[in-house]
């Protein structure tokens, strides 16, 4: 292809590779990478929005207003089919992200790159694309993993485009992969802190296998507790700090915010628009006012349970001020599941500068955000390492995990010790609900609840849950999504999950 | 000089009618003229005594000795005459010589009145044709169907070939047609080929069918001067139902809350009412032909003006056409020249409004008295920094009148073919037909800043511009011996065609009315390009004037397809016997005509959307969407999926048929039966994960038959010397059925994909499936449980696969959308200088989901949302609290008839002391329509019935000045 004959070529590849995690597509509406087969409404189709939907809408932490929205009935229930569009979109839209990888990594092979002329530092830099597109497969594995188990599988060695099928792999293998993978490409990607913005380093593939060493005991049912704390040690060891405002995590300035930010979705009010990503948490948040959120206007859609905010000892913000609720006509309480008045609107994500102005880059009809989405951030480090310690993992102390949580409180409670805790008070449901209260609507809460347990059963309940008011289990095979029936009549290899 | 001039007039010997355009030539000489209006005819013969001949379609032959200076001639009718031409692909052929199914449209037989595009002149006239027009929108498409249609995901519609050039099936952007640029007033017929063996010439774009349009040509003779104006009124016949003011006020009185109460307003607005108008049209068109020495032609303008019913809507064509046919070294030599040209300036209604104004609260008033948002009363909110209400429906009126969308496309069609007959071997011709299809489509969009549709954004002030150059040039040799010995006559054609399409997409930034730019695109213009190279072949052959043969194959390459899939081969056979000519029929006064054709043939398909669907190709994104690396932002380049083995598909016709003309042809019409296979289908099915770009793309599965009736009848029931009545009556049976879906074929897992989207705030919900074992678009939805009183209960469905769960897997398949049979039946009547003609058109078993009614009849369409809607009063008679949009109950048989056309028309005669011909024609269209069908309009291409745009009622007066 005359694409891959310059070394910019390359980089507009690599943009792609990364770009599928901001967009929809190829333009801000109208060329979807997703067709509408599979998802018809564009702006649910990119991955953030599709992955945030199945990671938060199916817990304590957002209900979304529009049941006739495609896909949205039964996700908060806990009771989807296979056909939904939300569930088959991510899977689409993380083999779609895959397949892009699998091409970069073909075309960027050692003896395609060395045939074309280009000077040693270009080669040295594609190289380097090669390696962080070999990260974000293994992120989308990862994806894949966590949220189906047992996905077909395919690489750079399969053939596109003929008659051949994938294989159906299992949680098992796709750990291993995931673990040798991560671990090959750690030094040929740059040292942490070190890429330019936007661009995957060290520290993100330590993050990443952090995170999977964590859940480990559910993916392969083996502790791995020790190696988690070994890789949240070497970010902790790379030089991140907490930012020290924790209201800046998530605005239109955030990429400013390098002390903490490891690997970022980057938006753009110009120059990256989509109606997914960012662009839906800042709109989403039911009834907010626009000059809050910094947009045009709310969707009406987004809202918390009273479960969840009950986390908050103080919901007003005035003393945690990680509790940021817009609750103005709003009522605490959940009452019933699709009404855009019923429940807490979380105010988290906004497009608005520190200085509280407008995001910088803002298009004129305000329709887009700016605020970049935190795939790793420091602060997750700090709870992963206190968790794997309190769960018996070695190569950490106590005392160091009560430190670094009590760093994240210090922060939250804007410089004050009055919201530190004690040694008695750290224990493994008090991570949960902190982890609630520093990570909510970053897509992190279903994972966190299947780990402890709480998705699925009796051992917590929250408004709606199995689509009962107040709450009720549902049966455990909900803690895995099923393989959309499309994928399972085009590919005779694969067998549905339990 | 031993000229002289013979004059006369030519009548058909059946009626007494003048027969105008009937071919006047001396025999042994080019010298010819056609008869007028009044079927006179004036012409100079070199001697006295010369041999005149008189040719009209249809009628036979006469060969007149010229011994006076006035004759005048009858030409008795004949359904078989020989050397009767007909007008098929490459070439034409002696109407006895057709083995296949091929329907003739002359001008006799088109529908009148106000005409905007050609395909409305033969609706209703062809069995195995269905034309349903896209709505009343002035100069809209239509859907065309022959034969049922050969594909599911791959396009549909007939190969048009205007005077030897193939169209492609896009339109230019800024025209709803590309039919639209032919000006209806230019065409002599319509020639449609049905089965394998009248399309095999055209390949791998046949499968649909092909209608040839033949525009019309110069006569040698004296000036003749054509004048025609039609002046029309179009109205709307019937509004959507929704609830009156009072109603709606009752509704949200009963059911809503206290807020909902409050934001009641005191007016009573029926939206409907402020956004149709009744419409103006006046068409008209001037023509001049003649022939200057040895030059004949024919020069033609058109103007037509054209309101639409729906305010705002304008649409004006300005078209020009020039025919020059000469004929050089004593007829050795034919030439024949077509130039046509065409402009539109069109302001395209804002169709939105259509659903607004069903919707839009009707308890409130139009204006305001503020100045804000164009004075238009809007939905309110004041914490929004536009002060608007998100996502909610702007006032309709509003939508009409602040946006401006205006669109001038240009196009130009032209060929020039060149016909040599060789000096040495005049047996032998050889055709060089040279074409070109070039057209200008742009426009541009303006919202004001103001205007409440756009105001978030501030407007909208862009522009577009398409140019399409498609060129083609054909070459091929015609052989034709009659070989008297062996009784035999042999014709072989042989050929080569190239056709080169080449569209240039202009790309400009779009800005927002106060001059902010929106968007960038990636590329300045994009050149999509396709082109196809083909060989074909035909032979004819004849024995006796008994048995017909006819073979045809055709090879054609497309660039759409890898090289090693690039090239389909598509032969036919036919073969017909005249029974007639037998000994036995030979003389036999009742049976004037008699004849079996067989045929068997395959064709392909290629159209479809993907022009590189065999390989990968990379696609720069826009400058919005960028990913951003560092400081800078980066567009991203996308490789497109692909599947390398992809191919035409391909259908293979059967085709059976029995023409007959009886009792001096009082009765005549044809029966043909036939059978369609296609396969390696081109569908869009998902992909298996992980194997290709996209998780969809073309692949070749699956195969789908249709199977038909066709009959045709015309009649002349009653006819003497005032008074004569002729009748058409064709009726088309046609029934699909998919027979494969899968890779693996006959896959139980794999239920078919969807189609038919529903409307009505939900994405991703369907009406249709396409199955194994079904017709395509067959209905897939819940069966609707009801209460004693045959009222349907809402969300009660029938548990089918009886699991104690309704979900998805207890869709039902139901009718399907298609109609089984349709029928056209045309009447001529004429009275000494009256005549009176009418069409009506009958669709039988074609069922339409009523997505009005599943989207707005329900109590949550009124105050379900943030603010008040108004909706269908079908909502009393489910009384649904919420859509429930997948019930089978909102399928209705949509199952018609409807009166297309009625007209009368009076023949002055001379006048102006015999120096003009005057007629005068009175047409109503869309007269009207008996169904059971509850919503609107029962014809819906699609099946699923949302805001279509309403077909108005038409009444024109027409007048027809002859020189």
């Amino acid at each position: 292809e005359d694409v891959y004959n310059s070394p910019l070529g390359y980089k507009q590849t690599l943009a792609k590779v990364y770009g599928a995690f901001a967009l929809t597509g190829n333009a801000t509406t109208g060329q979807q990478d997703i067709p509408a087969e599979i998802i018809k409404d564009e702006g649910n189709s990119d991955f953030l929005r599709l992955y945030w939907n199945l990671q938060e809408l199916t817990t304590d932490e957002a209900a979304w207003s529009w049941s006739s929205d495609a896909g949205i009935l039964g996700l908060h229930e806990l009771n989807w089919s296979s056909t939904n569009a939300i569930i088959s979109g991510l899977y689409y839209r993380s083999f779609f992200q895959i397949t892009l990888c699998n091409d970069f990594i073909r075309q960027a092979a050692e003896d395609k790159i060395t045939s074309k002329g280009f000077s040693d530092t270009d080669l040295q830099e594609i190289r380097r694309y090669r390696a962080e597109a070999r990260f974000l497969r293994a992120y989308q594995y990862w994806v894949l993993m966590d949220l189906y188990a047992n996905p077909p599988f395919v690489t750079e060695d399969f053939k596109l485009g003929a008659k051949d099928l994938p294989k159906q792999t299992n949680r098992n293998e796709l750990f291993s992969y995931l673990e040798s993978e991560l671990k090959a490409i750690e030094t040929e990607l740059a040292p942490a802190k070190t890429n330019e913005y936007g661009r995957a380093d060290q520290a993100a593939a330590w993050a990443l296998l952090s995170r999977i060493y964590l859940n480990a005991e559910v993916y392969i049912k083996i502790p791995k507790y020790t190696e988690a704390i070994t890789y949240a040690k070497k970010i902790i060891g790379a030089g991140y700090s907490l930012h020290g405002n924790y209201q800046e995590l998530t605005i239109a300035d955030n990429h400013l915010n390098t002390d903490e930010n490891i690997l970022m979705i980057n938006y753009d009010g110009t120059h990256t628009q989509n109606y997914g990503g960012t662009t839906y948490l800042m709109h989403g948040p039911a009834n907010v006012p626009a000059n809050i959120s910094g947009s045009n206007g709310d969707w009406g859609g987004l809202r918390t349970t009273q479960n969840f905010v009950g986390l908050f000892t103080d919901y007003s913000g005035n003393t945690d001020k990680r509790a940021l609720f817009y609750t103005t006509g709003q009522t605490l309480e959940m009452e019933e599941l699709y009404l855009s008045k019923a429940g807490f609107s979380p105010i988290k994500f906004r497009n608005k500068t520190r200085t509280g102005g407008d995001a910088p880059h803002q298009d004129p009809a305000k329709d887009f955000s700016d605020i970049d989405f935190p795939l790793f951030r420091f602060g997750e480090v700090y709870l992963n390492y206190a968790e794997a310690v309190l769960r018996g993992g070695n190569g950490g102390d106590k005392a160091t995990a009560l430190q670094y949580i009590n760093n994240l409180r210090t922060r939250a409670y804007a410089g004050s010790a009055t919201g530190n805790i004690g040694s008695s008070d750290l224990t493994l449901d008090f991570l949960l609900d902190e982890r609630g209260r520093e990570l909510y609507f970053e897509a992190h809460r279903r994972t966190d609840l299947i780990r402890f347990n709480k998705f699925t059963t009796a051992n917590y309940l929250w408004a709606w849950k199995g689509g009962v008011k107040a709450g009720t289990s549902v049966s455990n095979n909900r803690n895995i999504f099923p393989i959309p029936s499309s994928d399972l009549s085009s590919n005779p290899n694969l067998n549905q999950n339990p | 000089q031993n000229q002289t001039t013979v004059s006369g007039i030519v009548k058909s010997a059946t009626d007494g009618e003048p027969l105008p355009g009937v071919a006047v030539s001396v025999k042994g000489t080019t010298a010819g003229t056609l008869t007028d209006i009044q079927g006179r005819f004036v012409i100079n013969i070199p001697k006295p005594g010369a041999v005149l001949v008189f040719s009209s379609l249809g009628f036979s032959t006469q060969e007149i000795t010229a011994n006076s200076a006035s004759l005048n001639v009858t030409l008795s009718e004949n359904l078989s005459a020989l050397n009767e031409v007909v007008v098929v692909g490459y070439g034409t052929t002696r109407k006895q010589d057709l083995t296949g199914a091929v329907t003739v449209v002359g001008a006799k037989d088109f529908q009148k009145g106000t005409v905007t595009t050609p395909e409305q002149m033969i609706t209703g006239k062809v069995p195995g044709v269905s034309i349903v027009s896209n709505g009343g929108q002035p100069g809209s498409g239509a859907t065309i169907r022959i034969r049922g249609g050969a594909s599911l995901s791959a396009n549909n519609d007939p190969l048009f070939v205007i005077d030897g050039v193939p169209l492609e099936n896009s339109t230019v952007s800024g025209a709803s047609n590309p039919l639209s640029f032919i000006n209806p007033n230019d065409i002599e017929s319509f020639t449609v080929l049905k089965d394998a063996s009248a399309t095999a010439i055209y390949g791998s774009r046949a499968s649909n069918g092909v209608i040839i349009i033949t525009t019309k040509k110069g006569s040698s003779g004296k000036l003749n001067i054509n004048f025609s104006t039609v002046n029309a009124l179009s109205s709307i016949t019937k509004y959507a139902d929704v609830l009156s003011a009072d109603q709606f006020r009752a509704v949200v009185n009963e059911f809503g809350t206290a807020d909902q109460k409050a934001d009641l307003g005191q007016f009573s607005t029926d939206w409907q009412k402020l956004i149709y108008q009744d419409g103006f049209n006046t068409d008209n068109n001037i023509s001049f032909s003649g022939g200057v020495k040895n030059l004949p032609y024919r020069l033609s303008f058109g103007y037509q003006n054209q309101s639409g019913i729906l305010k705002t809507d304008k649409y004006q064509k300005t078209s020009a056409a020039l025919a020059l046919n000469p004929t050089f070294f004593d007829n050795h030599l034919k030439v024949d020249l077509n130039i046509k040209g065409s402009m539109q300036n069109t302001r395209f209604a804002n169709q939105a409004a259509i659903g607004g104004a069903v919707s839009f609260d009707p308890s409130q008033a139009v204006y305001t008295n503020l100045s804000d948002y164009g004075g238009y009363w809007e939905w309110m909110n004041p914490t929004n920094p536009s002060g608007l209400e998100n996502l909610v429906g702007r006032n309709p009126v509003g939508l009409l009148n602040q946006r401006f969308d205006n669109a001038k496309p240009y196009k130009s069609i032209g060929n020039l073919s060149l016909e040599y007959k060789f000096h040495f071997l005049p047996d032998l011709k050889a055709v060089l037909n040279l074409g070109y299809d070039i057209s200008t489509g742009k426009g541009t969009v303006y919202v004001p800043a103001t205007a409440a549709e756009l105001i978030d954004q501030g407007g909208t002030d862009s522009k577009y511009k398409q140019n399409k150059t498609n060129t083609v040039a054909d070459f091929y040799l015609n052989y034709v011996k009659e070989l008297n010995d062996i009784k035999s006559r042999l014709e072989v054609t042989a050929g080569y065609s190239y056709n080169d399409y080449l569209t240039k997409v202009y790309n400009y930034t779009s800005y927002n009315a106060l001059g902010a730019v929106i968007s960038e695109p990636a590329f300045p213009f994009d050149k999509p390009h396709s082109r196809n190279i083909s060989y074909f072949g035909r032979l004819n052959y004849n024995y006796d004037e008994r048995y017909y043969l006819t073979g045809t194959v055709r090879t054609d390459g497309s660039s759409r397809f890898a090289e090693g899939n690039r090239y389909g081969t598509f032969p036919a056979i036919a073969f017909s016997w005249a029974i007639n000519n037998e000994s036995f029929l030979q003389d036999s006064k009742h049976v004037n005509l008699l004849k079996l054709r067989l045929s068997y043939g395959l064709t392909g398909q290629q159209d479809i959307n993907a022009l590189y669907g065999y390989m990968s190709y990379y696609n720069l994104s826009t400058i919005n969407a960028s990913y951003q690396f560092g400081d800078q932002y980066y567009q991203m380049y996308r490789p497109s999926a692909y599947i390398s083995d992809l191919k035409w598909e391909q259908t293979a016709t059967s085709n059976i048929a029995l023409d007959f003309g009886l009792f001096n042809n009082k009765v005549s019409g044809s029966i043909d039966l036939y059978k369609r296979k296609t396969s390696d289908l081109l569908n869009k099915i998902p992909q298996p994960a992980g194997t290709n770009f996209s998780a969809t793309a073309y692949v070749n599965v699956g195969d789908m038959e249709n199977e038909g009736v066709e009959l045709n009848l015309n009649v002349v029931p009653v006819e003497n010397k005032n008074f004569k009545w002729d009748a058409g009556f064709n009726l088309t049976y046609n029934k699909n059925t998919i027979t494969n879906l899968t890779v693996v074929p006959n896959d139980p897992n794999y239920l078919g994909f969807p189609g038919g989207t529903i409307a009505g705030g939900v994405s991703g919900q369907y009406a249709f499936i396409n199955a194994v074992g079904s017709p395509k678009n067959t209905f897939f939805l819940y069966k609707q449980v009801y209460d004693e009183n045959g009222k349907p209960l809402e969300g009660i469905y029938v548990d089918a696969n009886k699991d104690g769960k309704i979900t998805t897997s207890d869709f039902v398949k139901g009718k399907s959308s298609d109609p089984k049979v349709f029928l056209g039946f045309t009447n001529n009547l004429s009275y000494k200088k009256w005549s009176s003609a009418f069409v009506l058109r009958a669709s039988l078993g074609n069922y339409v989901y009523n997505n009005a009614f599943s989207q707005r009849g329900n109590l949550a369409q009124f105050i379900g949302t943030q603010v008040l809607l108004n909706g269908s009063p079908n909502y009393f008679e489910t009384g649904f609290k919420t859509q429930q949009l997948l019930s089978d109950y909102y399928v209705e048989n949509g199952s018609f008839l409807k009166m297309d056309n009625f007209s009368i028309g009076y023949d002055f005669g001379r006048i102006a002391r015999n120096t003009a011909n005057l007629r005068v024609n009175a047409y109503v269209q869309n007269v009207f329509t008996i169904t059971k069908y509850k919503g609107l309009d029962p014809e819906v291409a699609s099946g699923v019935d949302n805001n279509i745009y309403p077909r108005p009622r038409i009444y024109s007066l027409g007048l027809n000045l002859n020189f």
